[in-house]
């Protein structure tokens, strides 16, 4: 019996997204974006799309798995996996299971995407036509804590006072998006770029989020294909194989309202470790960094719990020169991410850091043939995604 | 202090609490209606547990019973709170939330809002006390547990 990894048994062979849209703004229907992203991405493979056979997404993405296979014609349906949890958790658990479905020998040719029409189907930021709220919500919505800033300002706050972490390392996050954004067309902040002075400026949200801290809402979908390692050299673009994956949550980290034992973290405590053990490699292996931001204080706990560095030092560590392409530290969020290219649930950040491992990025990292992915700050499950060039195998 | 406020911290139309169709959290909805805060205490390992559940969560015993603990506890972390996400919320300005744990009932936290001026420094691990807003007119009624600062440790 051979070891339980996915470490090298699975390639990305194909990417695809649509343009990205400010939230309502897509006028296309979201089922109708999660198409063009998968016949995006079977467009870059090389793929006849009727060879899919597989589908695998999170947070209860609308787009059902049955209903894409009936729409695209495909022969048959083999994998449909839907990741539990919401946020962009499963964002790199999605590509996991698809992964798994792969090297169990229970698919051939998988697509893992996100599609998301927040103006078609209600937007995270605003809470409306809810007059009654039980379980979790019952504790929080009739104090004012209703969308997802007001979810999770107290985290971070505490992850502040603990450690010490000043504004200016979550300010350094944002910037370091921004920044990359502006060398990014299909950036939606393309063009637009911040500055420290206008980030310190901006409006709070929620104290310590200011408006620049907090993700964008968005509209588009982005799609990959899966394959087995030994057919990704047959198709058109570099593949980029997956090293390692990891996803759930530590102890208890799901106790509602707020009762996690472990409160000021991100929720990879049990899950970077197993990552790092699958891939067999350490953080100073890791070249470039994509790490969901819903909020920019979930990513300095992400990234310390990680191991890039310990919390105390989150304030020499995170600077904008240490962030950014090529040759920061630690190049983070190379596409713009959810703060400045598109809030795709994440799902932006795995096709970036496929471009990382291609070597066709728009701020492509000095080193980057090791590329991780971290999904889902704060929420439960979390996810990790880790991938390689073939060398690094 | 287990008084209560004439006033509410938030301005109506929010969401209206209520305990799940299983009846899981309603002896903790029926209790602040009551004046009185209940939380889980396992009979059997006598472990505190909130928000509730249908079995202990380190024994595993089934239906940890609920017992009446004092409404006090410190600030464990904090958020001022300015932008509107809900209509009823629009041009209503900034508020405080706090989450507070209780050292008498196994550090427990709940969320709540802090009372007083919106803009007050506020001092992670400050003593507070517990304030029910009663809602006695909404449908269906319901009670809230608020917070303020401890007078002693009142700036």
């Amino acid at each position: 019996m051979s070891v339980r990894s996915l470490r090298g048994r699975v390639a990305v062979v194909g990417i695809g997204e649509t343009r990205y849209y400010k939230h309502s703004q897509s006028p296309d229907a979201e089922f109708k974006l999660a198409l063009k992203a998968i016949l995006a991405a079977c467009e870059d493979a090389g793929l006849d799309p009727r060879e899919i056979d597989g589908f695998a997404s999170y947070s209860d993405d609308r787009s059902e798995a049955s209903r894409l296979a009936a729409a695209l014609g495909i022969r048959r349906l083999r994998s449909a996996t839907m990741q539990w949890g919401g946020g962009g958790g499963g964002c790199c658990a999605a590509v996991a299971n698809g992964a798994a479905a792969i090297a169990a020998g229970l698919a051939d040719c998988v697509v893992v995407f996100r599609a998301l029409a927040q103006g078609q189907h209600g937007r995270f930021g605003q809470v409306a036509g809810i007059d009654s709220v039980a379980g979790e919500k019952a504790y929080l919505m009739p104090y004012g804590v209703l969308s997802p800033p007001q979810r999770f300002a107290m985290r971070v706050r505490r992850f502040m006072h603990e450690h010490g972490v000043r504004q200016e390392a979550m300010r350094a996050i944002a910037l370091a998006s921004y920044h990359h954004a502006q060398a990014n067309p299909r950036a939606v902040m393309h063009g637009k770029p911040l500055s420290a002075e206008t980030y310190d400026a901006s409006r709070w949200i929620a104290e310590p989020f200011h408006l620049y801290d907090c993700c964008m809402e968005n509209d588009g979908a982005a799609a990959i294909v899966l394959v087995a390692a030994e057919r990704a050299r047959d198709f058109a673009r570099k593949p980029a194989y997956v090293l390692g994956a990891a996803t759930g949550s530590g102890h208890r980290a799901g106790a509602a309202p707020h009762n996690a034992p472990r409160y000021g973290s991100a929720g990879f405590d049990t899950v970077a470790p197993d990552l790092y053990a699958m891939a067999g490699i350490a953080p100073a292996d890791v070249g470039v960094v994509q790490s969901y931001e819903n909020f920019t204080g979930g990513v300095a706990m992400a990234l310390a719990e990680h191991g890039f560095f310990a919390p105390e030092e989150a304030n020499e560590f995170l600077t904008l020169d240490n962030l950014v392409a090529p040759s920061g530290r630690l190049p983070l969020n190379t596409s713009g991410g959810n703060l400045a290219e598109c809030y795709m649930h994440g799902f932006e950040l795995v096709l970036e850091a496929v471009r990382q491992v291609r070597g066709t990025s728009t701020s492509q990292a000095a080193r980057s043939d090791v590329a991780l992915v971290i999904g889902g700050p704060m929420v439960t499950p979390v996810s990790d995604l880790l991938l390689a060039s073939e060398n690094v195998l | 202090m287990n008084d209560t406020t004439p006033t509410r911290y938030l301005p109506p139309g929010l969401p209206v609490p209520a305990p799940e169709s299983d009846g899981l959290s309603a002896p903790y909805w029926s209790g602040l209606r009551e004046g009185r805060l209940r939380v889980q205490h396992c009979a059997a390992c006598g472990t505190w547990q909130f928000g509730p559940e249908w079995i202990c969560h380190h024994c595993h015993a089934f239906d940890p019973p609920w017992e009446d603990v004092a409404p006090r506890g410190r600030i464990y972390s904090w958020e001022r709170v300015w932008h509107p996400a809900h209509a009823a919320l629009k041009g209503h300005g900034a508020y405080l939330v706090v989450l507070v744990e209780l050292p008498h009932a196994g550090l427990v936290r709940m969320v709540g809002n802090l009372l007083g001026d919106p803009m007050q420094e506020v001092r992670i691990g400050a003593e507070v006390e517990g304030v029910y807003e009663h809602h006695a007119g909404a449908q269906p009624p319901f009670s809230l547990l608020q917070w303020r600062v401890h007078t002693e440790d009142a700036r």
